[in-house]
């Protein structure tokens, strides 16, 4: 303890008080405790006296015509309270959307993909729901369907939508296209002539879900004023906010919305899924209404990753130097927009990955068909472009015969190298680094599945289900590398609003931080602490739920929310801490000339001098006042990119992590198993190590899972979902996750706080081509698609 | 939808009787799942967790009486001498938590060409025990699957037991699923050398409408191994054999295409599996006869 | 129909119990034990693991009324039984069962949706065997998904937890 002078003034050393918890710390999470005992209460958990359940009726068919829909017999089931179909829309607002509003709240005279919602129904009990539900007809009139570039494109092709009115519109050669981007820099005719060995390649990419485990689901609770409380998992209130207030023709003052338990998201959660309808429903009946999809229908209630078609022309000297990349990415964006836009926008800009090419020619498109609608999801754009640029550029060392790690780092960009866009990158770009660390990792043992009692077969392709005891197993190991970008980009207004609030209680400082970010299991909450901790020294932080009665956090997407709110709530903290030296000053400023003279910080509950002399404590600097701040931040703005050119300053930062796999297969049943992914990624700083590796590990894991196994099946003849379920939609399990070791660099990007580095999306690029080019090594086969299946590594099929 | 709880077997069979379409439910992993997302809508849902009997079983002289609900957890834990092709099938069902509900009597009364007990059963032999208000029949397992998803059961049966042939030699289960657990099969085989009678048995799941056996492989392969003398001299198989036998096995699937895979490719992986599950039970057999030419 | 049973040692009723309801819904939105939960409904991601007379089963795929007369712990009951099991402590003053402890410590919690059942079956692993191997973790915990944490930490977290209880932790 410091010595307390008679006036209560320490002015000794600060030895010893440095704040717990701070920055760089494994701290654990605020929510821990609450989630293990199963007292975290879930969107999915909320309850409410008195309420009832809502149902939604879906498309059966995938594009077809409404000739008309009668809702008699299911409105005279006993226990309904309402049936609403467009016509029961109350304003004039009966679209939303992210960024262009074509999704039909409720369908109207036409449904564009399978299992487009058509009529919502609220009863009290499920099943009462569902057999009313059921007993609405529905008459369609179906019309062909668009599932593919070629049918969107055709002469003849129906139009997804008829009338549109967005502002890509000018600048797309066909109303069935979303978005197009193309980047053109340098001379590629020119550098084609210079190359002494171009590749060429067409690849797929399937269609991966999200697959979050918490379903869709929230409470609407009608309020007395006329307005509703929403209790909702999504990734931004306040999106969310925007798109619903309009439908219900209230002011978004009335439309209250607070975060409730996110069952992860993955970007699933970006666009609305049941937020209008259990509003609407509420609105009407007087009275609260739960939605809870089943997986079944989970399926249906979100976007999914863009599947995609990606052509690729690299060419490179004998020495291995990259003359020039034409590409053209062709995403399928289903039956509505969603962020289709800025998936293009990523796929695009990154779409050489993290290399130092002048001269590129790069096409993207995003197509309206009415295949299940695709929007964002963990990486977006960057990871089929990923997929097939790495696939590229194991194809590029093959006919070069040179080393494809050598090949990689040969072409790595570094800082100030120019991107597609010409934009420099202004911060490092430790891709030969992160390649050269993930390369010296010690590789995992062969044959582990080898024991004195035999083969174990948990450890070999195929797992318990016994098909190899190690016959036609053979191990390969891939590498690759991916880019990609952090934050919203292409000029958005991205920021993020953080309230934060120190005053003593039970006699200690008190910080209590209070922003709308939707913490989605990512760790953000204890982030916010940790800087909270850091800035203002107090060791007891409380984080306040979110909720839209403080200004939006911008979403839980794009890797931006460390950056962006954690850099809000710093910023809010040194607002705090400005206040609370003033008030220090006014106080106490006349014992000590430091208070006028020296740097001074918060640290360990105290005002102390940066030289470590304690000045006063802050339970006496604050007395009975609270002080509280609530202010918006920026990252550095960014710029569109020219529609023609695709030239522009348009991301903030970019995130950078090399994989290595290594796969056992089953030659012979075409069984993959994945021994070991191992990573490299530069972080800039970890500000919770702990959380930053569970991100890394997470995110790989899904990358590895749409290498062998995650694909949503669209039948192109009819546009339907085949595997809508966990028992035909994979992901992995625990023995299908290897061991993932992972090499963190921390190499600070000055422009961002602390220099920290968005983190979540970069390990779900590169992992994927990783597995896929690990399985190339093992069986010699080109394998151009992903996820690849059994008959792919067997039988010779496409 | 009515609840009913019969509290013992003749409970069960008169009410099975007196509502012929009630749905009998036991680990209720197949039904629940229909119920849960509102796949069928029975009058009726007969649980038989109440009848003690049925999770047990007998090991008799020349077979195992094993009661329609006795857990997969417990037939790998503890038939894994009689049943070895049974044991080593329920291992990959589903899950832990699957395997510690569901039984053999729910792949019977499902009926799933899918199922993993029905290749096991049908390599090892066995005889389903159903009864009804009228009697008790045993229906050979050849005989049981009549279609896809259906079965030789009358209305009021209900499957009490199946009576499985005990393993007098080795026996082997494999299944190919695109996950490494938790997985439906694409396509599994199951194989059983019979050395009592000097016939071998086989099961193919997941390749055809119905579980099936491989007829002209196995008559193949017993005459092989009969002419060959291989039971007596123990001699390694020869891989034209092998390819042969798994040839046969390969041409006895009539597969479709679907979401879990191709025809073609389940064509090829039962040929792959039926080769390496024979192998590995042939050099079981040899193994298990060594001790003896090395005391000779 | 009315159902009676045992959850986390204590008797309990439901009214107007619907005949489809699965045990699941009953703990849910009846009993208002929201902690085992509803992931899949399909027996796929074991988020619903519950123990059923000591047993771990999906409670989805358990019809309400074969639920009747029986016990059922849940992870809302985990604490408690772990104490009985050490032989300490009385029941109600809940800590944290080790296995839970286990998964704040090292990390395994992010989303946190498949953590109740992941808790149910692991705990039930460990107390089956309480020193196991990786691949014995693996096969026991295969039948519950995760989807954000790749399960290392997870994997972490079972090990974590033998670890202390062998050291009597």
């Amino acid at each position: 303890m410091p010595d307390m002078p008679a006036n209560g003034v320490p002015t000794t050393l600060t030895q010893g008080l440095r704040t717990r918890g701070g920055i760089g710390e494994s701290t654990l999470r605020p929510d821990g405790t609450l989630k293990v005992t199963g007292e975290f209460a879930y969107s999915s958990d909320m309850w409410h006296e008195d309420m009832l359940w809502g149902h939604i009726l879906r498309s059966t068919v995938a594009h077809a015509e409404i000739v008309s829909i009668d809702t008699g017999e299911a409105l005279a089931t006993a226990g309904v309270y309402a049936v609403m179909t467009y016509d029961d829309l109350p304003t004039d607002v009966k679209n939303y959307g992210l960024e262009i509003q074509d999704t039909p709240v409720l369908a109207h005279g036409k449904v564009r993909h399978h299992g487009e919602p058509v009529a919502v129904v609220a009863a009290d009990h499920p099943e009462t729901a569902r057999r009313a539900a059921a007993r609405i007809r529905v008459e369609y009139r179906e019309l062909p369907v668009i599932t593919d570039e070629l049918s969107a494109l055709a002469p003849d092709a129906v139009l997804v939508h008829e009338n549109r009115d967005d502002h890509h519109i000018g600048h797309v050669p066909h109303p069935n296209i979303v978005h197009r981007q193309p980047i053109v820099r340098g001379d590629v005719a020119a550098a084609r002539e210079r190359a002494d060995v171009i590749v060429e390649g067409e690849y797929t990419f399937g269609m991966q879900d999200q697959a979050f485990l918490g379903p869709e689901s929230g409470l609407a609770v009608p309020e007395e004023d006329g307005g509703v409380h929403l209790y909702i998992a999504t990734q931004w209130l306040h999106s969310d906010l925007r798109q619903i207030a309009p439908v219900l023709g209230l002011p978004e003052d009335k439309v209250r919305m607070t975060l409730a338990g996110v069952g992860g998201a993955f970007g699933g959660r970006e666009d609305l899924s049941m937020q209008i309808h259990a509003c609407l429903l509420a609105l009407r009946t007087g009275k609260p209404v739960k939605i809870v999809y089943d997986r079944f229908e989970s399926f249906f209630g979100h976007v999914h990753r863009h599947p995609a078609k990606l052509f690729y022309e690299h060419g490179a000297t004998a020495d291995g130097r990259l003359t020039h990349v034409r590409c053209r990415i062709v995403l399928d964006g289903g039956a509505y927009a969603s962020a289709s836009p800025a998936v293009v926008g990523n796929a695009s800009s990154l779409g050489v990955g993290p290399y130092a090419v002048d001269d590129v020619d790069i096409e993207a498109i995003a197509l309206y068909t009415n295949n299940p609608p695709c929007g964002a999801m963990r990486g977006f754009g960057a990871v089929q472009a990923c997929f097939a640029y790495e696939a590229q550029m194991d194809r590029l060392a093959a006919r070069l015969g040179m080393d494809p790690v050598e090949l990689r780092q040969v072409n790595a960009m570094e800082q100030g190298t120019l991107m597609p866009t010409g934009q420099p990158v202004d911060s490092p770009a430790p891709v030969a680094e992160l390649l050269r660390r993930v390369k010296a990792m010690p590789m995992p043992p062969e044959r582990q599945w080898e024991s004195s009692e035999g083969a174990d077969v948990r450890q070999l392709p195929g797992g318990l289900s016994n098909t190899t005891h190690g016959e036609g197993v053979v191990r390969g190991v891939g590498y690759a590398v991916g880019i990609k970008n952090v934050g919203f980009s292409e000029g958005f207004d991205d920021y993020s609003t953080a309230r934060v609030r120190m005053e003593v209680a039970g006699g200690e400082p008190v910080v209590t931080v209070h922003t709308a970010m939707a913490e989605v299991g990512q760790g953000g909450v204890t982030v916010h602490a940790q800087i909270a901790r850091t800035e203002l020294g107090v060791g007891r932080v409380t984080i306040h739920p979110a909720d839209t009665r403080v200004g939006s956090a911008g979403s839980t997407s794009a890797s931006r929310q460390t950056y962006v709110t954690g850099g809000a709530v710093r910023n809010a903290c040194e607002l705090v801490r400005e206040r609370v030296l003033e008030l220090g000053r006014r106080r106490f400023g006349s014992y000590h000339p430091a208070w006028a003279t020296a740097e001074l910080l918060l640290e360990g509950g105290k005002v102390v001098t940066d030289g470590g002399e304690v000045l006063a404590d802050l339970v006496d600097v604050l007395g009975d006042e609270a002080v509280e701040v609530e202010a918006e931040w920026r990252h550095r703005p960014t710029e569109p990119f020219d529609p023609r050119t695709g030239q522009g300053n348009g991301h903030v930062q970019y995130s950078f992590a090399a994989h290595r796999a290594v796969v056992e297969v089953d030659t012979e049943l075409g069984l993959v198993k994945v021994i070991e992914l191992a990573c490299a990624q530069d972080v800039g700083k970890a500000l919770n190590p702990l959380s930053v590796i569970g991100q890394i590990q997470g995110g790989s894991t899904q990358g590895l899972g749409v290498a062998v196994m995650e694909e949503i099946v669209v039948d192109p003849r009819t546009a339907k979902v085949r595997n809508p379920s966990f028992t035909d939609y994979l992901i992995p399990t625990i023995l299908d996750t290897p061991t993932m070791p992972v090499d963190l660099l921390e190499l600070a990007d000055t422009h961002a706080p602390y220099g920290l580095r968005g983190v979540g999306e970069a390990p779900t690029l590169s992992s994927t081509p990783a597995v896929l080019s690990a399985i190339r090594d093992a069986t010699g086969l080109p394998l151009t698609k992903t996820p690849i299946r059994p008959e792919h590594l067997t039988t010779g099929a496409p | 939808m009515d609840f009913l709880r019969p509290a013992n077997w003749e409970e069960a069979l008169a009410a099975k009787a007196e509502h012929p379409a009630a749905v009998p439910i036991a680990g209720g992993t197949d039904v629940m799942v229909e119920i849960n997302f509102d796949h069928r809508r029975p009058g009726h849902l007969m649980d038989l967790n109440r009848i003690a009997e049925l999770g047990e079983w007998e090991v008799g002289e020349d077979s195992v009486r094993l009661g329609a609900s006795v857990p997969y957890a417990r037939i790998m834990e503890r038939l894994r001498a009689e049943l070895p092709g049974l044991a080593l099938a329920s291992h990959t069902v589903a899950s832990p938590q699957i395997r510690n509900r569901g039984g053999v009597g729910g792949n019977l009364g499902t009926a799933s060409p899918a199922g993993d007990a029905h290749p096991a059963l049908l390599a090892a032999g066995a005889e389903v025990e159903a009864e009804s208000v009228r009697g008790t029949r045993r229906i050979p397992i050849d005989a049981f699957y009549t279609g896809v998803k259906r079965n030789a059961l009358a209305p009021d049966e209900l499957i009490r037991a199946v009576h499985i042939k005990k393993a007098a030699g080795p026996q082997q289960f494999s299944k190919v699923g695109t996950r490494n657990a938790m997985v439906i099969a694409v396509c599994a085989f199951g194989l059983a050398l019979h050395p009592d009678t000097r016939t071998v048995r086989t099961g193919i799941g997941s390749a055809a409408p119905t579980p099936v056996r491989a007829l002209a492989a196995e008559e193949f392969l017993t005459a092989a191994l009969e002419e060959g003398g291989f039971w007596d001299n123990g001699k390694i198989i020869t891989p034209s054999l092998a390819k042969r036998f798994a040839d046969l096995c390969a041409g006895a699937c009539n597969p479709i295409d679907d979401v879990r895979g191709t025809a073609e490719y389940r064509r090829h992986a039962v040929g792959v599996m039926a080769r390496r599950t024979l192998t590995w039970t042939w050099e079981s057999y040899r193994d298990a006869r060594r001790p003896t030419e090395g005391a000779a | 129909m009315r159902l009676n049973l045992t959850v986390n040692g204590r008797p309990r009723e439901a009214d107007d119990v619907w005949e489809g309801e699965s045990l699941l819904y009953v703990l849910r939105e009846r009993l208002g034990l929201p902690g085992s939960k509803n992931a899949c409904e399909q027996g796929e991601c074991g988020s619903c693991t519950v123990r059923l007379d000591g047993v771990p089963v999906c409670s989805c795929l358990v019809a309400a009324g074969q639920a009747e007369g029986r016990e059922v712990v849940t992870v809302e009951g985990l604490a408690d039984l772990a104490r009985r099991r050490s032989g300490g402590g009385s029941p109600g003053e809940a800590e944290l069962a080790p296995v839970q402890q286990a998964f704040i410590d090292a990390g395994a919690v992010q989303c946190g949706f498949c953590t109740p059942g992941l808790l149910v079956a692991a705990d039930e692993m460990l107390e089956r065997d309480p020193d196991p191997s990786d691949a014995d973790i693996r096969e026991a915990l295969s039948g519950n998904l995760c989807r954000c944490t790749g399960y290392e930490k997870i994997m972490d977290a079972v090990r974590l937890a033998a670890a202390r209880g062998s050291e009597g932790v």
